[in-house]
């Protein structure tokens, strides 16, 4: 062996000796110690990084989870009870029971019932045409359609449907990660909690003009006329600005609300038809006159289908 | 030369369809209705109930905080309602309807029209008055005039300009303004001048004005403290930072205010009206209307009592025609859109645009394709395209960064965009929610 090659192996492996002992050295000394506890929790949530939790990321949840003493005041709305149940048994802390929520669209203003009164060519965004004005049909509360929401939601759980032109949440991808309700300008996307079978009785309307007002500028508004918070037996209906809503903790889905709305307002949604429903129950005066169920038609919303 | 703003600027046809028409005064309406949001600021206390009787020049409205104003009823008759009704902005918002009753006017309003040639008004009362006549900035950004005009302590004013540049297309409000009553004009400056105790005056005045040029320049011969400024036209000459800028060579500062650098600037209608009240002690009761464009029949310049729905202004110059397409309150450029005429005129209304198929032609936006016009065209030298994109993308932090805030509206780089994006409605957005984060 030539002594070249035998000085360079000498050498170089001096060098990788010593850089190896000085990295060592390093990494001791500015050791970032870590409570693994972090990477294990973050391990456990879903990992969609939405933000519905009101952290950056779930990272941030995950040492947030951590640190804290008490993790009631958590919540990671992706991934539900399960996951706040498994991430407080890692951690030895107790997890608040919630209940899941869903988002719901709180406008049926189709252009079929809402007149269109002008059109807007402006940039297709709702936040930049709310500041510009009011809508292109006479209610100045309904839905713009150009879709801010869907373009928010990480889940593709919200889609337009081009019939209608209003958003439709698909209930099984929901996650009620809050994004649909902060992006919509005009407020009318609501988080609700979500029944069993995705059932849901909620009035889809959001108008606070009164009554004519409303009903003239959109045949499916509430009018705020009272009918079904006088026929609610669990004090579930409040009616404040004209317009009426349903306690989404209060109700029980009895149904007896949504046939006396005049404007069918009132929506339900993912029920059995009608007629079954009227055969098990105590018949009801009144309650009974048969008003077509408007699930479908309405709002196109069937997630169950998908 | 005519003096000018760099950088940017472009020069839109000016389309100044009612520059020969005279002012002609409207009949009083059957109705009015007064909204209560008509300046910036916070919202004044209604004073009155329905079914009260109110005369030309009652308070109706009280201001409330340092940055608002005060309303006056412009009609005489009975208050119909107090009720939300739809606005300039195209929501409802409160508004005092009045239903007009005969015209009574409050005793101590002096109808005659003689000129009050000394004002013998100590410097703050004069100031008291502004404030309690509710005088906002009638260019059409409706800044209340009184909050101008309290200099805080420390500052001193040396330039008083009034802007008389008018440099939106269509808009001839203040040209024939300055052609019909340059005196009452004149007498406001001095009254102002008093107020804020400056030296010199400039007016601003765009040189496609030139008949509005000779007529001040004649009357302001003998004056040694109140000059003529001649503009290029160019917009947005009338902008409050460019128009500083032609006429001192100052820069207002980021962020800053007139005030700042020694400047105040106020409209050649607002200065008008506040000759108005040291004359006749009536508070702001009508103002100057364009009718323009070519949707409408007749188009004209009107003087309309405050809270005339835009319905009447429009029948008073024969109606629409029936090729219309957009109607805008105020400019082109800046004007906002309206759904209907259901708007009432506000101390901010300076023009009621109809434009017809040809004019408004609805286009639809393509991608960027990074010419940099907008970059050129910018008054204020900022990127339009990048905080646009950025503020499209939700990152409005690097909006601020690239100076969202700084951004006038002015609107020249969506005119100028070869792509059609609406870039300054983006801006806009970006604004609102970075004012908002302030909060």
């Amino acid at each position: 062996m030539s002594p070249i090659v035998l000085y360079t192996i000498i050498s170089l492996s001096a060098t990788g000796i010593a850089a190896a002992i000085i990295l060592f050295v390093i990494a001791q000394r500015f050791k970032v110690i870590e409570d693994p506890r972090i990477d294990m929790v973050e391990e456990i949530l879903p990992g969609a990084n939405c933000g519905g939790c009101g952290f950056a990321g779930c990272r941030n949840f995950a040492e947030a989870c951590v640190s804290i003493r008490d993790l009631t005041r958590l919540y990671c709305p992706p991934g539900g009870n399960e996951t706040m149940q498994e991430v407080a048994s890692a951690l030895g802390k107790e997890a608040a029971e919630k209940d899941p929520l869903v988002a719901v669209v709180r406008c049926s203003g189709s252009f079929a019932h809402r007149e269109r009164t002008n059109n807007y060519d402006g940039a297709a965004s709702c936040a930049i045409a709310s500041s510009l004005y009011s809508g292109d049909t006479g209610c100045q509360y309904g839905c713009l359609g150009h879709g801010d929401c869907v373009r928010v939601c990480e889940f593709d759980a919200i889609h337009m449907n081009p019939e209608t032109d209003l958003p439709v949440v698909t209930d099984d991808k929901c996650t009620a990660c809050n994004a649909c309700v902060i992006a919509c300008p005009k407020d009318i996307i609501e988080l609700r909690k979500k029944n069993k079978r995705d059932r849901k009785i909620f009035v889809s309307c959001i108008n606070q003009d009164k009554g004519g007002i409303a009903k003239k500028s959109c045949s499916v508004a509430c009018t705020g006329c009272g009918k079904c918070e006088k026929v609610c037996p669990h004090d579930a209906i409040t009616i404040e600005n004209f317009l009426a809503y349903i306690d989404p903790i209060k109700c029980k889905l009895c149904r007896k609300c949504a046939p006396e709305c005049p404007t069918n307002a009132i929506l339900e949604i993912n029920f059995p038809p009608r007629k079954e429903r009227v055969a098990e129950i105590e018949p009801e005066k009144g309650a009974e006159t048969a008003v077509e169920p408007i699930a479908s038609d309405k709002t196109g919303a069937e997630p169950k289908s998908e | 030369m005519f003096k000018t703003f760099r950088p940017g600027g472009i020069h839109p046809s000016e389309n100044k369809l009612t520059a020969g028409s005279k002012i002609r005064g409207l009949p009083i309406p059957g109705q009015v209705s007064i909204p209560m949001n008509q300046h910036i600021g916070a919202s004044p206390k209604i004073l009155v109930e329905k079914g009260d009787m109110v005369k030309v020049g009652q308070l109706i409205a009280q201001e409330e905080g340092f940055i608002s104003a005060n309303i006056h009823s412009s009609v005489s008759g009975k208050v119909l309602k107090v009720d939300a009704v739809v606005d300039m902005s195209g929501y409802k918002r409160k508004a005092i309807t009045i239903k007009v009753e005969g015209d009574e006017w409050l005793e101590e309003i002096d109808t005659s029209t003689e000129l009050v040639k000394e004002i013998s008004l100590e410097r703050h009362e004069i100031v008291r008055k502004i404030n309690e006549s509710g005088i906002v900035g009638m260019g059409g950004a409706t800044f209340p005039s009184h909050v101008k005009l309290m200099l805080p302590r420390g500052k001193k004013a040396e330039y008083l300009i009034v802007n008389g540049a008018e440099c939106e297309p269509y808009i001839t409000c203040d040209h024939r303004l300055m052609l019909e009553d340059p005196e009452s004009i004149i007498e406001g400056i001095k009254v102002v001048m008093k107020a804020l105790g400056v030296k010199k005056t400039i007016i601003g005045i765009e040189d496609n004005k030139p008949d509005a040029i000779k007529i001040l320049k004649k009357l302001l011969s003998k004056q040694k403290k109140i000059s003529v400024g001649t503009l290029k036209s160019k917009y947005p000459q009338g902008a409050e930072k460019q128009l500083i800028y032609a006429l001192t060579s100052r820069v207002v500062p980021s962020g800053g205010l007139p005030m700042d650098i020694g400047v105040v600037v106020l409209n050649v209608g607002t200065i008008s009206s506040i000759a108005n009240i040291f004359k006749t002690g009536l508070p702001v009761t009508e103002r100057i209307v364009t009718v323009t464009g070519n949707g409408v029949n007749n188009p004209n310049n009107l003087l309309v009592r405050l809270g005339t729905s835009f319905e009447d202004c429009v029948n008073a110059c024969d109606g629409l025609k029936d090729n219309v397409e957009k109607i805008i309150s105020g400019g082109p450029m800046m004007g906002v859109a309206q759904s209907n005429l259901q708007a009432t005129i506000n101390e901010g209304t300076t023009a009621i645009l109809v434009l017809d198929k040809k004019e408004a032609k609805v286009v639809h936006p393509e991608n960027c394709i990074r010419c940099g016009s907008c970059i050129y065209a910018c008054p204020i030298g900022l990127m339009p395209l990048s905080i646009a994109a950025t503020a499209d993308k939700g990152d409005f932090d690097l909006a601020e960064k690239l100076g969202a805030k700084d951004c006038i509206e002015c609107g020249i780089c969506t005119y100028i965009c070869p792509s059609r994006r609406s870039l300054v409605q983006s801006i806009r957005l970006a604004k609102s929610i970075l004012n908002k984060r302030r909060i």
